[in-house]
């Protein structure tokens, strides 16, 4: 079993691959998740009722403005409160210009209010998530990690999110904003003048409906841009982290060829998305304008037949100007709401996850006292694919102080061992425990406190040393990191390191070699003094005199535990207490290394195999 | 460390609990975001980019004017038919004449802005593709001790990010010309139509300048805060993802979630912080508009009332301050890009000013396929830091058909020798010959395409089994592929995979192990069918099956080509017709395995050592043996 632990893709955009996959959910599913949201957003009562509050009273004010300004440009022509007299008409100026003043101040103030507030509702649903996301992502069990690639789980934690911290702003709020301007707004121009206020009112149907199908468009051809670009990223990667390859193939033009077609792909999408875009938007100015036109014309004619004054006339003119920005930003509103419930559907879905091992309610501690390691005819498959048994009846038993090796060829389910003791995987068949209590039985924390495995791919956490070597155990002590340092033979090396054990390493630090990082994921499991040590094919990268030396330092802790020691290399292995050689998810035989060779079957003919072939002056 | 000790503990927390020696989400060092305003040098290199579509980019600009102009002619025509068409008793040939402008002007306004925005956008995404053309096409070129020494991070937040700020930029442009002539045809005009009133009202202008030139640092840095908080949350749960095996092993959900709960709050307060202060405009701009109005109805309606405005004068004037904050808005954010342009301008040009050191000569010559395929280093003196030569003054020569394998410590300039021979480096003394040809001399095409490399660690394409063993070679049938893949014994394990040869590798081949992948890598090798193979050799433990698997290949492979191996494997090096130990940069002896054992210098004595392979002997071991054998 290999486990695959995917390296971030430095510098690259998340994984959209998997976006467009993701169908619309349904009416009522999509529905249910927009509730969700919504209920989270109004367990900030406060904050979202300012926000809707604000909403109202600053649509309110907006729609002021357009009547102040009718009002004061007839009043400067003499109609109205004053009259033409002199003095009352400048008093009556004087106060529209002060009420148009006030009402502009206020408009201000509570949409500041309102965008304010609605973002914050937004932003502290976004850290809810997040939480909520990470904690999860953290205790989602080892098979749901194997499923599941990790660029798709980012672009949940990140885009996905996103979709759904907006939906507050950008969907319902801006839907109430929208509906009460675009409704009251009618109510005062028709009531004022039933044809003049349709004409006024008539782009707001046709901007609506393009707005909304551009949008939806523009994030379908997004989605499937960012695919495309996803692919021109690969093909970046790719070539500049092989270069060596290319250059020893000769094979620039080869690869020009598969960048110029992947940039030519994401660059025709490109083009058809401005097409989209402005196609929509000049055609929505147009029907803006249009209808002005015509608001100018009829209105015009009342003018001169005097049923309707100039400052009426203006007052829709102004409306028509404050509403052209809302109705356009209708389809915003329409894709904010389809984003979010695409996007909370896939976040929920993670969310609500159920952790497939997990603590039973109650469980105790584990208590180690002896140490005694049993495997009681463990069978296993993995959830993926349970016809296809990975281990069959295992069992055995390793007391403290003893060393057990686990050997057998690819395939043959040794590491699958080594990962069912701290439940990174849960038997299918048997039991394992530790002294006699059932590891299902005992708390997660407690067991993994006490069976430390080091991996076959090392992790290294972009921080400095120090922190990946204590990452265990963040409050041990610099003495015992560098005792752990030591034993793993990685002293010296950290020591003439820039600045020692605050090298920062990892994907963004000093890049280590294969065997370096072994040592120090030898060195983060040393730290922890477990009862029961398993190395999971860990030293596969270090050469055989260093491997030597850590043998000899493991030596010291050895007593106290039991030691598994999983490999391919006979050398890493053959002083164990005893050796266990698997095939096909069996022990097939069994003793140590002596009794092994004079065996002379499965154990031997791999040892043939790993002597220096071929060497008789080895012999004498 | 004594250092480091102190500091730790005057670190002690009240309740005499350490805080852990832990961080979740590295800190992501940002590079330069903002750079000068202008830069004649960077505006000169991008305008080299932007040349093949400088008609279009005239176009636009014209479209843009004439759109602009459209935006400033609606509210004259509608003053035009306030004052002409609807006076009492008014003329109602000017209200016809008014609609009809109005008419022709919004569809010239639509031709315009449609020709504008098509034309913009277009040209910024063909920029933004042929900048990232070029680059990628520089790095095909550029020696390999550039890519040697650049991170591919590094290069690909060039080729995405800086990319993105200059097709930002040029967008934004284009479009600031509107915004600019916008503003001076507002300012005009107003003027033009009342010049105490235009004045009065314009005052508001300047203010609205100063408080965004004050506001903008500050909101900016409080952005960049609220921006890079949430990168670094977004890195520390990315680091969740990748590291989930690591933290559940180690049992570190529960410190990482309080770590991450730090993150996250940090970026939510940055967040609320940038909301505030990018709010805090908004009642400013509407203080200021509602004063600019409140002003022309004062002190405009009492001239129209006193006749000596027109009515349609003051609407127009209406219309146009609705309509003139805007220009300043976009204004400003125009500043930041072109400030965040110049910095992405300069690390673009910094990639494509990298020298190519490595070219073909004007008369190189193209390596025939029938070339005999030795390979002879005369004299050869090379070394990264030309200070300090990685070999001095090396010799030898490989002959057709002839296997050798180079031995030596690390350090001592096995990888040098490889890489020469492909002329990824320039040697500095000496020349390398392949098939009696200067390498320097021929077309570095034909060279590549005479050597066949396989490298120390397997890396394979993301694609399908099958295009991953032809690689380049297009013309290779499925047939040739599955032959070579049998000949190296790769064959079975392929045709185990679910899709045989079309299955899809992960990421780097991430599905298959070391050695399967190794076994691929020679394959592809043996499509490419070159006469010269250069290997070297994976030092890397491989299971004892693959291993065999690999062995096996290597003979397969080696036939009938000359062969120049780094070798690490003692199987490998006893078969060799021809063994070269280097030292420090320094061939010391060669010969076959008898004839060196024989000799009983470095290579007799480190072989005696009976390690299973040279790597695994310790520096201070061969230190010592070369010391012995040297006296």
């Amino acid at each position: 079993m290999t486990t695959v632990t995917p390296q971030a893709s430095s510098g690259a955009a998340p994984a959209a691959a998997s976006l467009a996959h993701v169908k619309a959910a349904g009416w009522g599913k999509g529905l249910s998740i927009l509730t969700r949201i919504t209920v989270m957003a109004f367990r900030h009562p406060w904050q979202s009722g300012a926000a809707i509050g604000a909403t109202f009273i600053a649509s309110a004010f907006q729609l002021m403005i357009p009547r102040l300004l009718g009002q004061a440009i007839d009043e400067a022509q003499g109609i109205g409160a004053g009259g033409s007299l002199g003095v009352a008409a400048q008093d009556a100026l004087l106060a529209t210009a002060l009420l148009l003043l006030g009402a502009s101040v206020l408009r201000g103030l509570f949409t500041m209010v309102q965008n304010y507030y609605s973002e914050a509702v937004g932003h502290h649903i976004g850290y809810e998530l997040r939480l909520a996301c990470y904690e999860k992502i953290q205790r989602l069990s080892f098979s749901f990690h194997d499923g599941m690639h990790s660029g798709d789980l980012i672009t949940i934690g990140l885009l996905d999110l996103e979709g759904v911290r907006m939906y507050f702003s950008t969907a319902l709020v801006r839907m109430i904003f929208l509906s009460v301007l675009i409704g009251i707004g009618a109510y005062l121009l028709i009531s004022t003048d039933v044809l003049l206020g349709l004409l006024a009112l008539s782009f707001v149907p046709f901007v609506g409906w393009r707005s909304s199908v551009a949008q939806l468009r523009l994030r379908a051809t997004w989605l499937d841009l960012q695919e495309r670009l996803q692919v021109l990223t690969r093909v970046m990667e790719e070539n500049l982290g092989g270069i060596r390859v290319v250059r020893a193939f000769a094979a620039q033009a080869h690869e020009m060829e598969k960048f110029e077609t992947a940039s030519l792909s994401a660059l025709t999408l490109a083009h058809q998305r401005v097409g989209i875009r402005v196609a929509n938007t000049s055609a929505m100015t147009l029907s803006f304008f249009a209808a002005m036109g015509l608001v100018l014309w009829v209105g015009g004619t009342k003018v001169m037949a005097g049923e309707m004054t100039v400052g009426t006339l203006a007052s829709f003119l102004t409306f028509m100007t404050i509403l052209q920005m809302p109705v356009r930003q209708l389809g915003l509103m329409v894709n904010a709401f389809a984003r979010a419930s695409t996007c909370g559907a896939r976040l929920f879905g993670l969310l609500d996850l159920e952790v497939a091992i997990k603590d039973k309610p109650k469980a105790p501690a584990l208590i180690v006292r002896e140490g005694t390691l049993r495997f009681d005819n463990v069978g296993f498959a993995y959830p993926s694919a349970p016809d296809n048994r990975v281990l069959d009846g295992i069992s055995f038993e390793a007391r403290r102080g003893e060393t057990i090796g686990i050997v057998g060829p690819p395939g043959s389910g040794k590491s699958t061992i080594a990962h069912l003791i701290p439940r990174f995987y849960d038997v299918t068949q048997g039991r394992i425990t530790i002294d006699g209590q059932d590891i299902r039985d005992v708390t997660l924390q407690s067991l993994r406190r006490s069976i430390v495995v080091v991996p076959q791919d090392s992790f290294l956490f972009t921080t400095t040393i120090e922190n990946n070597i204590a990452y265990g155990d963040p409050w041990a002590r610099e003495n015992q990191i560098a005792r752990a340092s030591e034993s793993a033979q990685l002293h010296n090396y950290v020591l003439g390191l820039p600045s020692s054990y605050g090298t920062v390493v990892g994907e963004r630090g000093v890049s280590l070699s294969g065997g370096q990082r072994q040592r120090l994921t030898i060195a983060r499991a040393v730290m922890l003094k477990p009862a029961v040590m398993v190395f999971d094919d860990s030293t596969a990268a270090i050469d055989a005199a260093t491997e030597q030396r850590i043998r000899g330092a493991m030596r010291r802790y050895a007593s106290d535990r039991v030691t598994l020691i999983v490999a391919h290399r006979l050398g890493s292995l053959m002083h164990a207490d005893r050796i266990l050689f698997v095939e096909n998810g069996r022990i097939v035989e069994e003793g140590t290394h002596q009794q092994l060779l004079a065996l002379g079957g499965r154990y031997k003919a791999l040892h043939d195999l790993q002597i220096r072939p071929g060497d008789d002056a080895l012999a004498g | 460390m004594a250092e480091e000790m102190e500091t730790e503990r005057a670190d002690v927390r009240e309740d005499g609990r350490r805080p852990p020696r832990a961080v979740v989400g590295s800190h992501r060092i940002e590079e330069e975001i903002f750079g000068k305003v202008f830069d004649r040098n960077i505006i000169a290199r991008i305008w080299d980019f932007v040349r093949p579509y400088k008609k279009k980019v005239a176009l636009a600009v014209v479209a843009v004017l004439v759109f602009t102009a459209m935006q400033l002619a609606i509210p004259l025509i509608i003053r035009h038919a306030i004052d002409n068409g609807m006076q009492p008793g008014g003329d109602r040939a000017a209200l016809v004449s008014a609609i009809i402008a109005f008419g022709v002007a919004i569809l010239v306004n639509f031709a315009a802005s449609y020709a504008q925005e098509t034309l913009v956008g277009n040209v910024a995404e063909d920029v933004l593709f042929d900048i990232r053309r070029a680059m990628f096409h520089h790095l095909q070129r550029v020696s390999l001790s550039f890519m040697d020494k650049t991170e591919v991070g590094r290069l690909m937040s060039r080729l995405q990010g800086d990319v993105n700020s200059m097709q930002e930029f040029l967008e934004t442009s284009v479009l600031s010309v509107g915004d600019i002539t916008l503003l001076i045809g507002i300012v005009v005009v107003m003027l033009y139509l009342d010049f105490y009133l235009g004045l009065l009202t314009l005052s508001a202008l300047p203010i609205l300048f100063i408080v965004r030139l004050f506001w903008l640092p500050v909101a900016r840095k409080s952005f960049m805060a609220a921006h890079e908080s949430n990168s670094v949350a977004s890195g520390a749960l990315a680091e969740a993802i990748h590291g989930v095996r690591a933290v559940q092993g180690m049992d570190r959900q529960a410190v990482n979630f309080t770590l991450f709960d730090d993150k996250a709050r940090t970026n939510l307060n940055n967040h609320l912080h940038a909301a505030r202060l990018a709010q805090v405009m908004v009642p400013i701009v509407d203080t200021l508009t509602g004063i600019a109005m409140a002003l022309v109805i004062v002190v405009g309606g009492a001239r129209v009332l006193n006749q000596a405005l027109d009515v349609g004068v003051m609407v127009a004037f209406l219309f146009y301050i609705q309509r003139f904050f805007d220009p300043i808005r976009s204004l400003t954010l125009q500043y930041s890009v072109m400030q965040r342009a110049m910095a992405s301008g300069q690390r673009l040009t910094d990639v494509l000013d990298v020298r190519v050191d490595i070219e073909d000569k004007p008369d190189a010559k193209v390596l025939s396929p029938d070339m005999d395929g030795s390979v002879e280093f005369r004299n050869v003196v090379f070394g990264y830091n030309p200070k300090h030569p990685v070999l001095k003054n090396v010799s030898f020569r490989v002959n057709p058909g002839e296997t050798v394998a180079l031995v030596g410590p690390t350090g001592s300039g096995k990888s040098s020798c490889m890489s020469l021979i492909h002329r990824f480096y320039e040697v500095q003394q000496g020349a390398v010959l392949v098939g009696g040809h200067d390498v320097r001399d021929l077309t570095q095409e034909s060279l590549g395409r005479q050597i066949a490399m396989v490298l120390q660690e397997p890396f394979l394409f993301t694609g399908t089994v099958f295009e991953n063993i032809r690689y380049h070679k297009t013309e290779a049938t499925r047939e040739q592929v599955i032959e070579a893949a049998k000949a190296v014994g790769a064959h079975d394990f392929i045709m185990r995979m679910p899709d045989g040869y079309d299955s899809l590798l992960g990421q780097r081949g991430g599905n298959l192990s070391l050695g399967q992948r190794q076994l691929i890598s020679f394959a592809r090798a043996l499509v490419a069918d070159a006469k010269i193979l250069v290997l070297d050799e994976a030092t890397a433990n491989i299971d004892s099956y693959t291993e065999m698997l690999i062995q096996k290949a290597l003979v397969k492979l080696l036939q009938g080509r000359t062969g120049l191996v780094i070798a690490h494997r003692l199987a490998t090096i006893r078969e060799a017709d021809r063994i070269i130990v280097l030292q420090n940069g320094e061939l010391i002896e060669s010969g076959n395995h008898a004839e060196l054992m024989r000799n009983d210098r470095l290579y007799a004595r480190l072989y005696n050592l009976n390690y299973a392979s040279f790597d695994d002997i310790p520096e201070d071991v061969i230190d010592k043996a070369a010391v012995a054998s040297t006296t």
